[in-house]
């Protein structure tokens, strides 16, 4: 009945995973606790989890990125504790069967839980309010999207608290991950959770590819869509040719564990590497579905902060085409001592390092752009500035590492692990909270606190120099990754400076998060009621703050390449907005519980392929299908916004515009 | 740019600062096809047809992952049963025969839902059907007969390989054919809608994509199979 499970699957022996388990629950009790007692069920049902609107969707999906990002940083800061302690005689607090876990969960919470919902939220967000269009090209599915993510998510967190989660690393390379060596339940919530969650990343990738390439404000040609739209295409397209293969790989791994295949297994002609060549056919293009929406984060940030154009505008999308491209040429150099010979390995030690060309150009146009410029030093491009040092540096280090000959030397050391933090948090952590601190006026309608913003920066730039440095320091020296104890006690110092940088970082986390509460606290006095408050560029800051459900009255006409720039110019320069257009009624797609309710299904599912509760599986696929035939019998898929309506709040959208931009017209008589 | 399409001349170098835009504005290109930014978005009709076919691509790269894992495993027997042994030619030639009339009796359905006849679409759809119906019939035969005489999925990595990507074309075959039933139902009862409509094209898309596949596996796996 219940397959596998039983109650030997809740950790009662072991008290770390009990007592987290049990705060984790509480703290969801005590969520949903308070949110039934004031009564928020019905306003977060109709207005969050049933809405199709890109706006909310992004939100959400930043949200739960950034609880994700606690998650995983508790992961963080245990591994670091631990190997700040267990050198020599000692042996740390976390047996050796438990630190498999968290690092396993770390990278896999980290981008598929983290950076990707972060990245996705913000592509959400933004794109369709810089297109200039009203929603993406199918606003159910980005909800169906949302939730399977969520569904994911959920699934890994439930390996704490019933099971275990994989002891193999983030990628679950086998033969360690076959049934013969890992027969837990571990490595199956991990390719269930990705699984399920990756299907919601490829509907988003493919949602976006449709939204950019086909519906964009009239005027809007290529070559005058903001960098970030360019990024979010690239990303987009990246997804669509990378996460299928995961889908592939992960399926045969399962049949392997399920039903015996020999994929990968050590006997019967399976083939172990396949899976690793594989994996990193997904897995490279990965890293840069994660980095490129970031640079062009980057790109918005330093040209509004900078009151500049973005300097190299066409070789900024050529690079970014580029490394699209060339992102796909490089897998091999994550395995280059798997021994495929050196002309092999030498291709892909040379087409990794021609990746950092197009890269570095970009570095030189960010530059070329602040010089000149009048910087404004505010939180979004001291992150941005951050960056570019940090990612200068993980970049020389990924470029040492692509000589095969150092790769062999460096492989799977720390020095590794320092090179991919150095690029992941120097350029998608900090990407996100540029993005962050830089859209959430318009996102909620007043900005953030700067100095605790700027608190955190401070914190997590110098925490991460601290917490990383070490590392490659001791990588040379001999250190290995996914070590849970060593012997030689030269290396504790590297590895406590490390962990005390780690803390450092944890100061910068409380700062968000005081930064957060505060703001909400005192949003009255920061109010953003201009919808421009950054003297932006594009189109998004042409709209309200936040902007109403339909994003633009009227579709805008685009002329050249910064589009609402060249708006707020003419209407300084004629002392007077655009004529008033004439309003019609808009038509919206209506909410749809469509992709909550196949999340709650796609979970069922996910949880009985884990525990083998075979029934369960059969009614939570015939539960998905009756979803989508009960959506695709609707009668009705859209509502209508009277004109009146529209009018109504663009005239005030008018009014507020006027006073900013033309203040002598709009004195009080 | 030049000036006789923008309407306010004197702001030029605000508006195209790097003068990067002079291929634009003046029209002509690819610049005035359905969205492709100068009118504006698209019809619901063009981006439900083209994001169906960035699905189609999606899922073709995940079949050619497969591809690759079968071509890396093909030889790998283990002992047991190749190829050659195995596959009966004429049973694949009548399975590629039902998927490709199946596959033209879509169009003769399609042909008559853009004719709006109720009759000949339903009976388009259902004999399109039966004929899917009747490759995944043969190709379970195909299955249980080769799991009977011991060269099941777990004999060897070949095997695994050749049930995985015959397996999965056949599995995105049955899920056609539940959603060819529910697209019947729908029709019948909500007639040809412009949202039905969209879905039917999207189903003929996915029809056809899968005998496109057919065709690739078909090729590497039987006849290559049967050659060695």
């Amino acid at each position: 009945m219940l397959g596998k499970l039983s109650w030997s699957a809740i950790p009662f022996d072991q008290p770390i995973p009990l007592m987290t388990s049990i705060v984790m629950i509480l703290v969801i009790g005590a969520v949903l606790a308070w949110i039934t007692v004031k009564g928020h069920w019905p306003y977060l049902w109709h207005e969050w989890i049933t809405s199709v609107d890109h706006k909310r969707i992004g939100i959400m999906y930043v949200m739960l990125g950034l609880v994700m990002l606690l998650r995983g940083f508790a992961d963080a800061i245990m591994m670091r504790s631990q190997l700040a302690i267990a050198a020599g005689p000692a042996h740390g607090y976390l047996p050796p069967e438990h630190y498999d876990q968290i690092f396993s969960a770390h990278g896999t919470i980290m981008i598929f839980f983290t950076a990707m919902p972060f990245v996705i939220g913000l592509m959400n967000f933004v794109v369709p309010l810089q297109l200039g269009v009203r929603d993406v090209a199918f606003p159910t599915f980005n909800s169906v999207s949302l939730w399977l993510t969520a569904t994911g998510v959920l699934l890994t967190n439930a390996s704490l608290v019933i099971g275990e989660f994989a002891r193999t690393g983030w990628l679950a390379y086998p033969p360690l991950s076959e049934l013969k060596f890992s027969p837990g339940v571990g490595v199956d919530y991990y390719l269930w959770s990705l699984q399920i969650s990756g299907i919601g990343t490829l509907l988003t990738g493919i949602n976006f590819v449709t939204t950019i390439l086909k519906m964009r404000a009239p005027g809007m040609s290529y070559t005058r869509m903001p960098v970030f739209c360019w990024t979010a295409l690239a990303s987009s397209l990246l997804i669509i040719a990378a996460f299928p293969v995961l889908t592939a790989t992960f399926a045969m791994l399962s049949l392997d564990r399920y039903l015996g295949f020999h994929f990968f297994s050590n006997d019967m002609g399976g083939n172990p590497m396949m899976y690793i060549n594989l994996i990193w056919v997904w897995g490279h293009p990965e890293v840069y579905i994660l980095v490129l929406p970031m640079f062009g984060v980057f790109s918005e940030v330093i040209s509004t902060f900078s009151s500049k154009p973005l300097f190299g505008y066409r070789s900024m999308i050529l690079a970014t085409m580029a490394i699209c491209i060339l992102s796909f040429l490089v897998w091999l150099h994550h395995f280059f001592t798997m021994g495929a010979g050196a002309n092999v390995n030498a291709f892909f030690g040379i087409m990794t390092m021609i990746i950092a060309v197009p890269t570095g150009a970009k570095v030189f146009n960010w530059l070329f752009t602040m010089y000149g410029g009048r910087v404004r030093f505010e939180v979004p491009i001291l992150w941005s500035i951050g960056f570019m040092i940090t990612f200068v540096i993980g970049g020389m280090t990924g470029v040492l590492l692509a000589v095969p000959p150092a790769d062999f030397v460096l492989h799977n050391s720390l020095f590794l692990i320092a090179h991919f933090h150095n690029v992941i948090i120097g350029g998608v952590v900090f990407g996100a909270f540029a993005g962050y601190t830089y859209w959430f006026p318009k996102a909620f309608g007043f900005t953030l606190h700067e100095g605790l913003g700027k608190a955190a920066f401070w914190c997590w730039f110098i925490g991460f120099y601290l917490a990383f440095m070490p590392l490659y320091a001791l990588g040379l020296m001999g250190a290995t990754r996914r070590m849970q104890h060593y012997d030689n006690m030269g290396w504790q110092p590297l590895m406590i400076a490390a962990e005390v940088g780690a803390i450092i970082i944890f100061c910068g986390v409380l700062c968000q998060i005081a930064q957060l509460v505060v703001s909400i606290r005192t949003r009255e006095q920061r109010r953003d009621l201009t919808g421009d408050p950054w003297d932006g560029r594009s189109l998004e800051w042409a709209t309200p703050s936040p902007p109403p459900v339909f994003n633009f009255a009227v579709m805008l006409d685009v002329h050249g390449e910064e589009a609402y720039w060249s708006i707020k110019q003419r209407a300084i320069e004629e002392q007077r907005l655009a004529e008033e257009p004439d309003y019609k009624p808009i038509e919206m797609p209506r909410n749809s519980p469509t992709g909550f309710v196949t999340a709650i299904f796609a979970t069922a599912t996910g949880f009985a392929l884990i525990w083998h509760i075979w029934w369960l599986v059969i009614v939570g696929l015939i539960g998905a299908f009756a979803t989508f035939v009960w959506f695709a019998w609707r009668d009705e898929d859209e509502y209508e916004i009277p004109a009146a309506e529209v009018a109504r709040i663009d005239r005030e959208r008018r009014r507020v515009r006027t006073e900013v931009l033309l203040p002598s017209l709009s004195r009080p008589s | 740019m030049n000036a006789s399409t923008a309407p306010h001349a004197p702001l030029q170098p605000v508006l195209d600062p790097h003068r990067l835009g002079h291929r634009h504005g003046g029209g002509g290109g690819h610049g005035d096809a359905a969205g492709h930014g100068e009118g504006g978005p698209a019809s619901k009709r063009i981006i439900v047809g083209y994001g169906f076919w960035i699905f189609l691509l999606s899922d073709i790269v995940m079949f050619s992952a497969i591809f690759a894992s079968y071509a890396v495993l093909s030889g790998q027997t283990a002992g047991g049963p190749t190829g050659a042994q195995l596959f009966d030619r004429t049973t694949v030639a009548v399975e590629t025969g039902a998927l490709l009339i199946s596959s033209f009796l879509c169009g003769l359905a399609m042909i008559a839902a853009n004719a709006r006849n109720m009759l000949w679409t339903q009976i388009g759809l259902l004999v399109t059907g039966l004929f899917g119906f009747v490759f995944i019939a043969l190709e379970l035969r195909e299955f249980a007969d080769m799991i009977a005489h011991g060269a099941g999925p777990d004999r060897s990595a070949f095997l695994s390989a050749f049930f995985t990507l015959v397996g999965c074309h056949g599995m995105h075959v049955s899920v056609g054919l539940l959603w060819l039933g529910t697209m019947m139902a729908q029709i019948w009862a909500k007639g040809f809608r412009p949202t039905i409509m969209r879905r039917l094209m999207c189903f003929s898309l996915f029809w056809h994509a899968l005998d496109i596949i057919w065709v690739a596996l078909f090729t590497i796996v039987y006849l290559l199979g049967t050659l060695r």
